[in-house]
């Protein structure tokens, strides 16, 4: 980590008799914590721009000598030189202030703690036990309000329980630029409610469950589920972006459920999205896999024995040519397993973490550029500028888009876009759009390039990136969708690198690595990408394949049927697609019940123990040990623990490099007619497998439409909301249109949503033509 | 000794045409900001500052220091804003004065915002108005015809004005409120710092004052610093507007030096209502703490009053008489505060819904001599505890009544009831009830 | 109801006067009450549309004032002033009875959609009380007997004129308009000042005179 020493003014103030020293504008609630004295407080977040609203926090405070007439807000009052502050423990008018304030929220309070979700972690339930009245001496009757409102699917308010402490509404509109909760009527009628017809969609709406200090909202997913005393938290790490967020586990009786976002400054900060927040029902989907699986004669999948299985997919393998394909969302530790197991077990250099489209400037370019990369959330703080290249944050980062919302809300961070049109989370940004990268300008070192992984899918555009960051020395920074692709491509699951960043062609490296992992020679031509394995196997230059997590469908709709003639081993979680064509299929855990760590996209690591403790379900990298022991050329990987201790003996190398793309950019094909060039992007909350099972969840997805411009939907003679087809020689895709400013020539769909699926009826996420008519 | 009345801003509403711009100009409108426009923006603030001129709206800061808050040379837009809110109960002197004489109104604020370098001009007007609303935009309408807004009004120099309707809401009388309101939010109090001086209407440097307040700077200029000292008191100087209303023989509006008193304008305008004597009444709206017929005597100056232990606040006098049952006029302004708080404070929304509900049972005369305490008790855990100053004002008459008249909520305990009948206090021959 | 092409001219006007167009809401929403005469969906939707806003920002605005009515009121809404001072000299006597008289309570419209009651606090008229606002105009000094007058005279189409306002009383659509910043061109109907008003100036010619 670079050294950020600013130079902050320090402010020492005393604070119930004790000094304490703090940087300039620090609250006098949070100097007082420094000290470990607590000031009650609702409204207060750390996150939130102070409103000193709930007046709990009142103090007593003095100015060299002059004091305040009145007692103070102290969330909302920054240190000074010569400050004296008395909180409840020194000043009995604060006290008093405080106490009153107590019995003022609870009047109205329906003090119904063994019916409500907060019960047992609920900070008024807390606070008013150690600084309330014993006892009530109000006599009059409660405020009532109509049972708890659904203000979406996945998000309910109890409106009695709330003390309009605002931190919802502040988070909504603060944090994540959503407004649709607000602070509705005046007074004692006031509450937090939404337009009827537009629920809180938000993709962060769980936050506000979260930060909300009584039960006033809770999830629709945990209400009523469980108290927190019978739960067993774990910290894990989210599984299903590169964001990188801390979260935790809760989990009561082998059974996860909820999670929370945990508490990282530099990365998630305490924020969470919704998907990570709520995707987990996978977990215990009724697919899910718990027992080896092999086919046997009839063609159908039998149960079997470990012994057996393993012998089986050692049987399988032996004497063919093998490739290994992985998917997004192993752990670092998972994807260097296969790694070694390729290169060891196999052989081969043949293993691409890719599962999706993917292309060779890219393998140059993840090979050369990003494994050398340490751009860091803290870079885009300080950035003059950030610059989006067919990466959407909102819906692919969600936490990135957070950091760049509160840089743009605070200081009007400038953002541009390369992007087919704007999308919500962009126009938030206020972000500027452009059609070619060649109209960025004013780079500097202090600007900041977010590429994401749909870059590849425009040949030459990888390669300028590269040549854009290098030019004007800007901070560049790779931003895959999946939790897992930047620790594999560390772990050197692709075909061009071996771990640490070391280029398969280059002696030098391979000798590094042959000592390592003491074998005498390793394969020395670098291997095939995604697409060119898949060919290998369709054509049967190769004659097997081992598959870990991969949807087929992400990569191509002919992904599957390219693997039929191969024998293939499928590590898998839950039956799918790829079981079903798999001739072994070997249960492996969900990150809820193995340890293990990510390479967010910053590259740091995101470890995790496992939340399930009696879990008999193991680790890709243990199940792949197996095997290869089974097979004679053993990776000696017996646990996660092993292997990231040999992980981490690896290093990073840095020696030679392999050299970057500079392939150019091509032009694009011009439609005519009512022909478009085809952009996509997967929605933030859609199909994905790992959210399978979360209705609620679903609920608040964003609905798919087609996006045109303007001119094509008047030649269209269709508004917002008409049908349009999408359609290619292979499919056609109908949805209610939504004109954007996207280019005349081109077309966007959602890429794997709910009527929806590029890839699967196009055959492709982004650059065919295809035809648009009204529907 | 008697004071003399010194009409200034009504000195000519006896006349038909008073808020059309040709009866303004008829009695010498317009001739100050002239005067003004010809001066240094810092001059004009100066002269402000030295006449002693202090803020109308209730709390008296001086308008010249406050004008220079406002940073120079920054390069930011600034604004003015005028609270034209009027809902403080009792006071009711700014819509009279822009019914009648709206166009010294706007004069003011071309000063002003000359004076402050602002381009942009708000009146803030409370929305229950419909007539002086009419009056008010005619005025502005008339002026931007008659190049005195717009374009140029100096050369070099452009100034719009807008006339902003509010919609019923006390609470955006208090400034911060009223900026968040007139940005288009709801009506609720900012934190401070920053001040509206630094950061207010749009986060830009900005000036609220009363109408009076602005209302009275054409006079000062036109007729200079001397003229205007020579009324009022030695901290208290100048003319104000005094509203005189309740049980009096003729209420009704009464420009005075400050530092008059309430006998002297009972005197000259026919005393409490015949038959009847002075029981409690507000110097300055309801939020200023009650006085009583000892209070007399006290000068009608911001020190005076507040040195009897109450505030000169809007000057809003209003005066009832024994046959006024104070539990009930206190239970009523709690009621008002409670309606009218905006809900963002803890000891604010709930305080006031609590007060509500004990007033009502100690004038239904249930309880004990303890509630009493209680009461107390819950009104100090409110006052000085709230966000703004909206939750004080609510303390206000119950504190000061139950200093005064202690012995009168006793004796709905004691009686378990309310001893007053109501009808004896309404201006009406007919029995109540009994329709 | 959906909005004119007119509307929406004058919609675009009233945000044009701001340098920032959010602050065009509370007009907006007294327009929006001028057409419908009171707080519509199609209201609130417009206008957050014109002015960028989600829905529920506008609703939280709509919802805060209590000018903007989220029901429809009658063609003439009544307020009777029930503060403190206005209370005790006759305004609670004036609300009970003409709340009897018309067989409504706070807040309710007569079934035939001509007159609505609300409990009102001070509306800067002390002097004049009781005071009674008929669709935000002036009724000054006020009886019982005054207001149900008032209230049926309304009913029938024919309101008494309020005492400081124009010569006809105008509908509560209408008189939205004028706080909405669209002129009736009746600015110059009513007295400059009120009897009250006058008392100050009057006494102190009086005093000069007798000098
Ligand atoms: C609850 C509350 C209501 C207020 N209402 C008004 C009002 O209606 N008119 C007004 O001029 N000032 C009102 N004020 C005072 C203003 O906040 C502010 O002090 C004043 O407009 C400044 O103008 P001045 O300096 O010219 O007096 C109110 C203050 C509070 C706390
Ligand atoms: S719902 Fe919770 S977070 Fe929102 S205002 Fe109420 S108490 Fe605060
Ligand atoms: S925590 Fe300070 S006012 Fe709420």
């Amino acid at each position: 980590m670079t050294n950020n020493v600013e130079t902050t003014e320090m402010i020492t103030c005393v604070i119930d008799g004790f000094e304490v020293t703090v940087p300039k504008g620090t609250l006098v609630i949070r100097a007082a914590e420094k000290l470990g004295i607590q000031i009650p407080r609702f409204c207060d977040h750390p996150l939130l721009d102070p409103a000193g609203a709930c007046r709990q926090c009142l103090v007593d405070i003095e100015i060299n000598g002059r004091a305040f007439p009145k007692p103070q807000a102290s969330c909302t009052i920054p240190v000074e030189t010569g400050m004296i502050v008395k909180t409840q423990l020194t000043s009995p008018v604060a006290d008093k202030a405080q106490k009153g304030i107590m019995e003022f929220l609870l009047i109205n309070h329906p003090l119904d703690c063994p019916v409500c979700d907060k019960g047992g972690e609920c900070p008024l339930q807390n606070q008013a036990m150690s600084n309330g009245r014993p006892e009530s001496r109000y006599e009059g009757v409660k405020r009532t309000f109509e049972k708890p409102i659904n203000i979406s699917s996945q998000v309910l308010l109890d409106r009695e329980r709330c003390v309009l402490c605002a931190r919802c509404t502040r988070f909504s509109e603060q944090i994540a630029g959503d407004p649709f909760i607000t602070l509705n009527e005046r007074g004692a009628l006031q509450q937090v409610g939404i337009y009827e017809k537009d629920p809180f969609n938000s993709y962060f709406s769980g936050n506000t469950v979260q930060i909300c200090p009584v039960g006033a909202l809770t999830g629709a997913s945990y209400r009523f589920r469980a108290r927190p005393f019978d739960l067993v938290s774990t910290p894990s790490a989210c599984e299903h972006c590169a964001s990188g967020c801390d979260l935790r586990t809760d989990v009561r009786r082998g059974k996860t459920l909820r999670r929370l976002a945990g508490e990282d400054a530099s990365v998630n900060e305490e924020w969470s999205c919704d998907k990570g927040r709520w995707g987990f029902k996978y977990i215990s989907s009724r697919e899910r896999i718990t027992t080896p699986l092999l086919r046997g004669t009839d063609g159908e999948l039998h149960e079997a024995s470990w012994p057996e299985a393993i012998a089986a997919a050692a049987a399988g393998l032996a004497g063919k040519r093998a490739a290994v394909l992985t998917g997004g969302r192993l752990t670092t530790e998972d994807a260097y397993g296969y790694s070694k197991f390729a290169r060891i077990s196999l052989g081969t250099n043949d293993i691409d973490f890719r599962s999706r489209g993917n292309s060779v400037e890219e393998s140059e370019f993840l090979a050369a550029i990003v494994t050398n990369l340490s751009t860091t959330y803290r870079d885009i703080d300080k950035a003059d500028q950030v610059a989006l290249i067919e990466f959407d944050p909102e819906d692919e980062s969600p936490i990135v888009f957070l950091r760049l919302y509160k840089q743009s809300r605070k200081r009007g961070l400038k953002v541009t876009t390369l992007a087919s049109h704007s999308s919500r989370g962009s126009e938030k940004l206020g972000a500027i759009r452009i059609n070619n990268i060649s109209e960025l300008s004013e780079l500097t070192a202090k600007s900041v390039i977010l590429v994401g992984e749909r870059a590849h899918e425009t040949p030459g555009l990888l390669s300028s990136v590269a040549a854009l960051a290098q030019q004007s020395g800007a901070k560049l920074g790779w931003v895959p969708r999946r939790a897992g692709e930047r620790g594999a491509l560390f772990a050197g699951a692709l075909g061009n690198l071996l771990p640490g960043g070391r280029p398969v062609t280059d002696a030098a490296a391979r000798v590094d690595i042959q000592s390592a992992w003491g074998v005498s020679t390793l394969p020395a031509e670098a291997g095939r990408t995604t697409d060119q394995i898949l060919r290998a196997l369709d054509r049967s230059e190769l004659g097997a394949v081992v598959v870990g997590g991969v949807d087929p469908m992400d990569i191509s709709s002919e992904a599957l049927t390219s693997m039929l003639n191969s024998f293939v081993v499928s590590l898998e979680i839950s039956h799918s697609a790829m079981t079903a064509i798999a001739d072994v299929v070997l249960p492996v855990a969900t990150v809820i019940e193995k340890s293990g760590s990510y390479l967010n996209w910053e590259g740091r690591t995101r470890a995790f123990d496992r939340a399930l403790e009696d879990s008999l379900t193991r680790s890709d990298v243990r199940i792949l040990s197996m095997l290869a022991d089974e097979m004679k050329r053993p990776i000696n990987l017996p646990t996660v623990a092993a292997t990231a201790r040999e992980i981490e003996s690896l290093g990073h190398w840095d020696g030679a490099t392999v050299t970057a793309p500079t392939q150019s950019l091509a032009p694009e094909v011009i439609p005519t007619g009512n022909q478009a060039t085809l952009e996509s992007w997967r929605l933030l909350l859609d199909l994905g497998t790992l959210q399978q099972g979360e209705e609620n969840l679903a609920g608040t997805a964003r609905p798919a439409t087609v996006v045109i411009s303007a001119a094509r939907a008047a030649t269209l003679g269709v508004v917002d909301g008409n049908s349009v087809s999408v359609t290619h020689e292979r499919g056609t895709i109908t949805l209610p249109v939504a004109i954007g400013d996207i280019a005349d020539e081109k077309v966007w769909v959602p890429r794997n949503s709910i009527g929806s699926q590029s890839i699967v009826t196009f055959g492709a996420g982004r650059g065919v033509l295809v035809t648009v008519v009204k529907a | 000794m008697t004071t003399q009345l010194t009409p200034v801003l009504s000195a000519f509403w006896d006349e038909e045409d008073s808020y059309t711009l040709a009866g303004y100009q008829r009695n010498g409108g317009y001739k100050a900001s002239a005067k003004a426009l010809k001066m240094e923006p810092d001059d004009v603030i100066n002269l402000v500052k030295d006449s002693g001129l202090r803020g109308r709206g209730g709390a008296g800061f001086p308008t010249g220091t406050k004008w220079s808050f406002i940073p120079q040379g920054d390069n930011k837009e600034h604004y003015l804003v005028v609270n034209a809110d009027e809902s403080e109960p009792g006071t009711c002197k700014d819509m009279p004065l822009l019914m009648a004489n709206p166009h010294s109104l706007i004069e003011g604020m071309i000063i002003a915002s000359y004076a402050i370098r602002a381009n942009y001009a708000f009146i803030y007007i409370r929305g229950e108005v419909v007539h002086v609303v009419r009056r008010l935009q005619q005025a502005i309408d008339d002026a931007y015809q008659a190049g005195l807004l717009g374009k140029n009004v100096k050369k070099g120099y452009d100034l719009e004005l807008v006339l902003h309707v509010g919609a019923g809401a006390y609470i955006c009388g208090e400034e911060t409120a009223l900026l968040d309101s007139l940005e288009g939010f709801r009506g609720q109090p900012r934190l401070r710092p920053p001040f509206p001086a630094i950061a207010g209407l749009y986060a830009r440097p900005t000036v609220v004052n009363n109408v009076e307040s602005i209302a009275s700077v054409p006079a000062i200029i036109a007729n200079g610093v001397e003229w205007f000292q020579k009324m009022g008191t030695e901290k208290s100087k100048g003319f104000t507007l005094y509203s005189l209303s309740g049980h009096v023989t003729n209420p009704g509006q009464f420009e005075a030096p400050l530092g008059i008193t309430l006998r002297e304008l009972l005197e000259m305008s026919g005393g409490i209502r015949k038959g009847h004597t002075l029981k409690f009444w507000t110097p300055g709206g309801s939020s200023t703490p009650l006085f009583t017929a000892e209070h007399l005597d006290v000068p009608l100056d911001y020190e005076g009053v507040s040195a009897a232990g109450s505030m000169l606040g809007t000057k809003a006098l209003q005066i009832f008489d024994e046959t006024t049952c104070v539990l009930r006029a206190v239970l009523r302004w709690t009621e008002f505060y409670k309606h009218e708080s905006c809900g963002k404070c803890t000891p604010c929304r709930e305080g006031t819904w609590w007060l509500v509900q004990a007033m009502k049972k100690l004038e239904a005369g249930e309880g004990t001599t303890a509630d009493l305490d209680k009461l107390i008790d819950l009104t100090n855990n409110i006052a000085g505890r709230s966000f703004c100053a909206l939750a004080d004002g609510a303390a206000s008459p119950i504190l000061s009544s139950m200093k005064y008249f202690r012995d009168e909520y006793q004796q709905h305990l004691d009686q378990g009831g309310c001893p007053f009948d109501s009808s004896a206090s309404t201006l009406f021959t007919s029995t109540a009830g009994n329709e | 109801m959906a909005f004119s092409d007119k509307d929406l001219e004058l919609m675009g006007t009233i945000i044009a006067k701001y340098p920032r167009k959010r602050s065009a809401i509370m007009p907006l929403l007294h327009y929006v009450q001028s057409v419908s005469g009171y707080v519509t969906e199609a209201g609130i939707e417009k206008i957050a549309e014109l002015l960028e806003l989600s829905t529920a920002e506008v609703t939280a605005v709509s919802t805060f004032y209590t000018q903007y009515k989220p029901h429809p009121v009658g063609e003439y809404h009544v307020g009777v002033c029930i503060n403190t001072l206005c209370a005790v000299m006759g305004g609670d006597q004036i609300y009970d009875e003409v709340s009897k008289h018309l067989g409504i309570g706070n807040d309710e419209v007569t079934a035939d959609g001509k007159v609505s009651l609300e409990r009102i606090e001070c509306n800067a008229a002390c002097d004049y009380a009781p005071v009674v606002m008929v669709n935000w105009e002036f009724y000054d000094n006020q009886t019982p007997e005054s207001v149900k007058a008032l209230v049926d005279g309304a009913r029938a189409g024919n309101p008494k004129g309020p005492t400081r306002g124009p010569k006809k009383l105008r509908t509560w659509k209408e008189n939205s308009a004028v706080l909405a910043g669209i002129s009736d061109g009746l600015a110059n109907e009513g007295p400059s000042a009120g009897k009250a008003s006058l008392l100050g100036l009057k006494l102190s010619k009086k005093a000069k005179g007798a000098k």
